[in-house]
């Protein structure tokens, strides 16, 4: 499986980590909604189909990227770096 | 200046090995680097620091993805990241230069002298072997003369540069160094390989 590195190019899978769910969002850390946190650590949608991923380029450039990829099929749909991808709200 | 030693190990010894009886397809060694330098420009200050790397090293640098310089027993720097650079150079003194150059606004200089080993492999067999450990396209046409790729052979991070139609530099992790040239090696046994 080759990934499209957005800085390097396609590089194999081996060169890149995979750095968790981009679709949560972390709650303040001050507060103190009990169901607000569980919610962020515990529960997941685990979509058959198109997911929002982070990754990082480890074995590469080290970018942390944006990725969507089919949970069916393993196709990678699009690859952003993900400092890019947040600025333009492009995260799921 | 105390003289830095090799984490090469008694084992990198000069001689030919493996199966050189036709002659050796590659050639292994230790270039002498004073320095190798992390530049790292801060977001929106990359071509900032493009242009300060070249005021400090004398090279010609563009910014794009793995270009890079080279300045045969002078200076090297490759892009290995958006923003980043790896620079080396002979004299110990140009990461001070660097320093000079490359302003706090800019980006930032960290000093890996210490952190890194340059292992160059060169002659006729080079692409063949380095096939052998990265996914990489080693062609002169996907991977010209003064470029860099950042890549890595399972554990080991190593950052390649072309130097030479057949010739590369590789730098590795000084603690990962001697494993790493074990399996450099290991992959030139067939070609016939020297240590000088």
């Amino acid at each position: 499986m080759l990934i499209s590195c957005p800085h390097c190019g396609p590089r194999d899978l081996a060169e890149f980590s995979y750095q968790g769910d981009a679709t949560r969002t972390r709650p303040e850390p001050a507060s103190t909604d009990t169901k607000a946190w569980h919610d962020y650590v515990y529960t997941r949608p685990n979509p058959a189909g198109p997911h929002h991923e982070y990754w990082q380029h480890a074995g590469g450039c080290r970018a942390h990227l944006l990725i969507v990829r089919d949970t069916l099929s393993h196709e990678i749909h699009s690859v952003a770096l993900a400092r890019s991808a947040n600025a333009s709200g492009a995260r799921a | 200046m105390v003289e830095r030693a090799t984490p090469l190990g008694a084992d990198f010894r000069p001689g030919s090995y493996g199966d050189f009886a036709d002659g050796v397809g590659v050639t292994l060694s230790e270039p002498s680097t004073g320095t190798i330098v992390e530049a790292t420009a801060w977001p929106g200050h990359e071509k900032a620091l493009t242009a300060a790397l070249g005021r400090g090293t004398g090279l010609s640098l563009a910014l794009a993805p793995g270009a890079g310089a080279y300045r045969d027993a002078k200076a090297a720097a490759f892009n290995i990241g958006p923003g980043r650079f790896l620079v080396s150079g002979k004299d110990e003194g140009l990461v001070d230069d660097l320093a000079r150059a490359v302003s706090l606004e800019t980006g930032t200089i960290t000093d890996l002298s210490h952190g890194r080993t340059a292992l160059r492999i060169e002659g006729m067999a080079t692409e063949w072997v380095l096939a052998k450990l990265f996914a990489l396209d080693f062609s002169l046409d996907a991977f010209p003369v003064s470029a860099g790729r950042a890549t890595a052979h399972h554990d080991f991070f190593v950052q390649i540069q072309r130097t030479g139609d057949h010739r590369f530099d590789l730098y590795v992790f000084r603690s990962f160094a001697r494993a790493f040239a074990m399996a450099l090696r290991h992959a030139a046994q067939d070609v016939g390989y020297a240590i000088k």
